[in-house]
């Protein structure tokens, strides 16, 4: 296998899989090609139970062989049953999670209408919901999205208990780093720095106020077999 | 009895106002020819429940939608759709914002003839405010959960594709996914199915086993051969989306003016792309 550095996509996608490290019999369903790269890396390795998809109406192992039948009407009662963790993209995102794909400005006449809330409501309230940010920016860490289609935590509270029940959001990978919510007030920390990525240069790019501890941890390295996989299986 | 009946005898059955449901997901097994028909016609004020692709654009982009129903519009390949887009940035369209599985237990509700279903989404989000006809229900059993109450999505007709038909209006779908067509038809006062082939009865399970058979006749008011009717979506196994086509679509639309105006002529008129 070739030994060149490790790139920041491939730390990207074992970021990706690290989010569903111990998720057990569930199904992971990732939307974009490094989070999707990053499901079949973590079944291929530390999660071998995760159920994946083909990203229409089957059910396949790491190497596509279809093992179940998963069209969207029993996908919708996956996410309901909470049996799924998914990882959304966002097109903005605030500092508890709120997460927007709707449109941009005001909702009655937006200046750039986006694809429309889909399933963030219903994803967010009844399964794990992690994010994946390709281009890390103030541009989509925004101080208020425009429009909560997946709910943040602020947001889940004061719904109420029904709200905040199965609500989970998990992490957040972009292109810099991993981000969780595992703070007092459930705002958004520094989990880790991709290698190469500093403090000052995720603040920057944040347009909210970012927790983190003295000391942020790097993003772990692939293994040797992982990154083997990541070359000449994944991709 | 038969059904069978033309893309355009199917739509002369329609009157301006309507609510009518669209079957197929983003830019997959939408109806097409259908959609053609109706913009053919002279129906408009239409109320449009689907979850939306090209079926959405063609139709908004001749004036035709009213209010639209819907959780997203994409032509799946080609994340936004330029159409829809364009009518939402421009106001010409009143939007009825749900998530994905609002709309799939409003049309469950309308199928079954009650007037909501409750369900763990909404709560929290901005769909409770940008669509203020949300109520909520408290559960009367154990816990009191709140939950949204999803109004059931009635509707007037329903105008679904599938690969296969027969005369009476029994449906088969030969592809990985049913998507919510059955229950589109089951939820609408009147239903059109087109299809790529009507066979004989005794021919539908030559080609699949009897869990293809998706939409029963009973729901069914009118049978619509037409070969690649759904075309240039999707309708696997029988064709893939048309992707040269899509993209043409797309950039017409992108476009606007007359090049819109020249893909809609040739799009629309011909029976037959």
């Amino acid at each position: 296998m070739t030994t060149t550095a490790v790139t920041r996509t491939e730390y990207c996608v074992v970021a990706c899989a690290e989010a569903w490290r111990g998720d057990g019999e569930i199904l992971a369903s990732p939307m974009g090609p490094v989070p999707s790269a990053g499901a079949r890396l973590a079944r291929l390795t530390f999660a071998p139970d995760l159920l994946l998809t083909d990203g229409e109406a089957l059910l396949i192992d790491a190497y596509g062989e279809v093992e179940g039948w998963l069209p969207y009407r029993q996908h919708l009662a996956m996410v309901a049953g909470g049996r799924r963790h998914v990882m959304m993209g966002a097109s903005q995102l605030d500092r508890h999670g709120n997460q927007n794909i709707s449109c941009v400005g005001d909702w009655a006449r937006p200046t750039r209408q986006l694809l429309g809330v889909r399933g963030a409501p219903v994803n967010t309230l009844n399964n794990p919901t992690s994010y994946w940010v390709p281009r890390h920016s103030r541009r989509v860490f925004v101080e208020r999205v425009d429009m909560v289609c997946g709910v943040g935590y602020d947001r889940a509270a004061e719904a109420g208990p029904s709200a905040s029940r199965f609500h989970d959001i998990r992490r957040v990978v972009s292109d810099l780093g991993v981000f969780d919510f595992d703070t007092p007030d459930r705002g958004m920390r520094v989990r880790s720095l991709h290698p190469g990525v500093t403090l000052d240069e995720v603040r920057a790019a944040t347009a909210f106020e970012l927790a983190a501890a003295d000391e942020v941890p790097y993003t772990r390295d692939p293994t040797p077999e992982e990154l083997r996989l990541i070359r000449e299986v994944l991709t | 009895m038969s059904k069978i009946m033309t893309p355009d005898e199917a739509v002369g059955r329609l009157r301006s106002g309507m609510t009518v449901g669209i079957g197929g997901w983003g830019s997959r097994r939408k109806p097409m020819a259908l959609v053609r028909a109706l913009l053919r016609s002279g129906v408009t004020d239409l109320t449009v429940v689907s979850y939306g692709g090209p079926d959405v654009g063609l139709l908004a982009a001749a004036g035709r939608i009213r209010r639209l129903v819907t959780a997203f519009v994409t032509l799946d390949s080609i994340p936004l759709e330029p159409h829809f887009r364009a009518a939402r940035e421009s106001g010409s369209l009143e939007l009825t914002e749900l998530d994905e599985a609002m709309m799939m237990w409003g049309l469950t509700a309308a199928a079954h003839r009650l007037p909501f279903m409750p369900i763990r989404a909404g709560l929290g989000s901005d769909v409770m405010r940008v669509n203020p006809g949300l109520r909520t229900v408290t559960s009367p059993y154990e816990n009191r959960e709140e939950l949204v109450a999803v109004p059931a999505l009635r509707l007037d007709a329903a105008l679904v594709h599938l690969n296969r038909a027969d005369a009476r209006g029994n449906g088969q779908y030969l592809g990985p996914d049913p998507y919510f067509d059955d229950l589109f038809c089951e939820a609408a006062d009147t239903a059109y199915v087109s299809c790529e082939r009507i066979v004989d009865t005794a021919e539908l399970l030559k080609a699949a086993a009897p869990q293809s058979l998706l939409v029963k006749r009973q729901y069914v008011t009118g049978v619509v051969e037409a070969p690649h009717g759904a075309h240039f979506t999707s309708c696997a196994p029988d064709y893939d989306r048309d992707e040269d086509l899509q993209r043409a679509y797309a950039d017409a639309a992108a476009a606007g003016g007359e090049a819109w105006r020249d893909f809609a002529h040739r799009y629309v008129t011909q029976e037959q792309p």
